[in-house]
């Protein structure tokens, strides 16, 4: 009878009740986007770099991956070096640098990586073939876009471009191989991979044996940070990154997105808990004659308490309900717009849906809707029921 | 007990009452009520004594403002005398705290008021249902009882509307059925007539008076002569005090 009693009170003001209710499903669903990006991020960005199951990543000392145009020298020795510790399974080395590319009276600039093909974890290939061959490129699809390129055409590629003399100081005709998508690519931009020799040779000779990164593979059960430190102590022109200290350098840079997102979450919950205070509040002092009437013919002070109450909780509950859908679809929109932020890796998630910030974020209107309903239950319950029905009859 | 008094009677204070024998159903003793108003205190009741027999039908009359419906409110166990005891059925109800009052009332009082007061989103059987779903009635056993009611007051066909779809006098017959409910030993009524026009006003006091033959203790607050008339017993009050009855 409390459920049939409060939902039916909530029927008698409908479309006041589904305005709440609206309003509700708009505070929860910007909440479940704060919860949504406060975590999303940093659990997108620790997928991503777990993604080949690479866990540590070497960068030149003081720097993070790509973050400047720092080499680090002597690749060769490195890796002959690091293969003298048996947790060490895979070395992957890139080198990050900048292609142009002569299509008609075009150059066309792109971003270009040399890696070791037989254990890269830079790009999946979606069609054709992996640069096996020394004079092999494979490139994104905005490379096919911008340059018209298909699959087993051949480019000229050049690197070294002096503004002075207006020459490139390397050039070598590559075939195109095939397409495939960066993991760390930004949205829109021009990437392509070939082999590390290559750029190398691309680069000349002050690029010969460097390389911009290196990632590495533990074997199992292996203790990655005391990996880290080994490496750490024996090679001091490398700043060596665990994903774990990645996370830490990511969660340091993002802190005042987590910040925001703390603040516009709590705003929204206490706009939310506003809002059913105030629905409820108003519905109670429309009925105080009825429920003195309740309480006069043996209605008691719990019942009435647990009726108001889940008046709140039931407008919660379901506004909650409408706002995760509201949210879901808020938050791929904006993921859509965030994740065209340059620099930022396209496959980054800004918004990452877990079933754990769903529930946070019910949970937390559940709460309010409860602690909503505190001051109007308490208000009715306390109600001078002779008093009310005098105050009532005179009215 | 005949099909009448299972509709209407107390059965457990009428088995209490034959054990107990003639002890009056409701016993006021010296009642006053002050109320303040900033630093004015108004005296409400005076010192007002009375009892009330089982099968009782008592009409309390008196100009506005001489206490009536303070009266009515201590002896329905909604308010606290500032002295005095009210004795229902052998319980001081007088100084009870809200729960322990709450359940005497829900189980020993019915209350009709001017207004009806129906739950508006609750049909006729459901509003009727109301206070025994409160006392735990099983739901099957209580639907029946309100049918019974409905029945009884004649309002069996439109259990299924709602007071929004209800004359006035056809809610407060419903509000009597609720009443009745739990098979109270008094029945209380705060001008129930106030809100109705004569002829509809003239069902509700037939009703009373049939309520009255079938064995139900009535308490009315009125200023309805015809329905005062009605009562085995008039309560005439002034200034808060009885001044005859």
């Amino acid at each position: 009878m409390r459920f049939a009693l409060a939902w039916s009170s909530l029927r008698r003001h409908a479309t006041r009740t589904l305005l709440a209710t609206l309003g509700v499903a708009v505070a929860a669903a910007m909440l479940l986007d704060m919860v949504m990006m406060s975590t999303g991020m940093r659990e997108s960005f620790r997928s991503l770099l777990l993604s080949r199951g690479f866990q540590l990543r070497l960068a030149p000392n003081g720097t993070l991956p790509f973050d400047t145009d720092a080499t680090i020298e002597n690749t060769s020795g490195i890796i002959a070096f690091l293969r003298r510790n048996p947790d060490v399974t895979t070395i992957s080395p890139v080198l990050g640098g900048t292609i142009h590319v002569s299509r008609g009276n075009r150059e066309i600039t792109s971003a270009a990586l040399g890696v070791d093909t037989r254990v890269q974890g830079d790009y999946e290939l979606l069609s054709g073939r992996d640069p096996a061959a020394p004079n092999a490129i494979v490139a994104n699809d905005d490379f096919f876009r911008a340059t018209g390129a298909h699959i087993g055409d051949t480019l000229t590629v050049s690197t070294g471009y002096d503004a002075e003399t207006r020459v490139f100081s390397s050039s070598l005709r590559m075939v195109l191989t095939g397409r495939v998508r960066f993991l760390y690519g930004a949205a829109n931009q021009l990437a392509t991979a070939m082999q590390l020799a290559t750029l190398q040779e691309l680069g000349g000779p002050s690029r010969k044996n460097d390389a911009s990164l290196f990632m590495i593979r533990v074997r199992d059960g292996a203790n990655v940070e005391q990996t880290r430190a080994w490496i750490e102590v024996r090679l001091p022109a490398v700043s060596v990154i665990s994903t774990e200290t990645a996370l830490a350098q990511v969660d340091k840079r993002l802190s005042y997105f987590r910040q925001l997102a703390v603040i516009l979450g709590s705003v929204s919950l206490f706009v939310g808990f506003l809002l059913v205070t105030t629905l409820v509040t108003v519905s109670v002092n429309e009925r105080i004659g009825e429920i003195a009437v309740m309480r006069a013919i043996g209605i008691s002070r719990a019942h009435v308490v647990q009726q108001i109450v889940l008046e709140g909780v039931a407008i919660s509950v379901i506004g909650a309900a409408a706002g995760l859908l509201l949210g879901l679809a808020t938050g791929r929109y904006l993921n859509g717009i965030l994740s065209s932020f340059p620099g930022l890796p396209q496959a980054i998630d800004f918004f990452l849906f877990q079933p754990k910030s769903a529930w946070t974020a019910l949970g937390l209107l559940a709460l309010s809707g409860i602690a909503a309903g505190v001051y109007p239950s308490f208000r009715a319950a306390s109600l001078p029921i002779a008093t009310t029905l005098r105050q009532e009859a005179i009215a | 007990m005949t099909g009448v008094e299972r509709v209407t009677g107390s059965s457990t204070g009428r088995a209490a009452d034959t054990a107990r024998g003639a002890m009056p159903v409701v016993q006021a003793r010296d009642l006053t009520r002050d109320y303040s108003f900033g630093k004015e205190r108004v005296h409400a009741l005076r010192g007002v004594t009375f009892d009330i027999a089982d099968g009782d039908y008592a009409a309390i009359v008196g100009p506005s403002g001489c206490g009536k419906s303070t009266l009515l409110n201590l002896l329905g166990a909604i308010d606290h005398p500032t002295s005095g005891s009210v004795i229902i059925r052998g319980t001081d109800v007088a100084h009870m705290q809200d729960r322990e009052a709450t359940s005497f009332r829900l189980r020993n009082i019915g209350f009709v008021f001017q207004r009806f007061y129906l739950m508006p989103t609750l049909s006729a059987r459901e509003n009727v249902e109301l206070p025994m779903a409160e006392a735990g009635v099983a739901k099957a056993a209580r639907t029946a009882r309100a049918r019974e009611l409905l029945e009884y007051v004649a309002l069996g066909h439109r259990e299924r509307h709602r007071p929004s779809e209800l004359s006035g006098g056809e809610q407060q017959r419903v509000a009597i059925a609720r009443a009745l409910a739990n098979r109270p030993a008094i029945l209380l009524a705060d001008e129930p007539t106030g809100e109705l026009d004569a002829r509809t006003g003239a069902e509700i006091i037939a009703l009373f008076g049939r309520l009255n033959r079938d064995g139900t203790t009535l308490i009315v607050v009125t200023h309805d002569e015809e329905l005062a008339g009605t009562a085995k017993r008039k309560i005439h009050m002034r200034d808060g005090v009885i001044v005859d009855g």
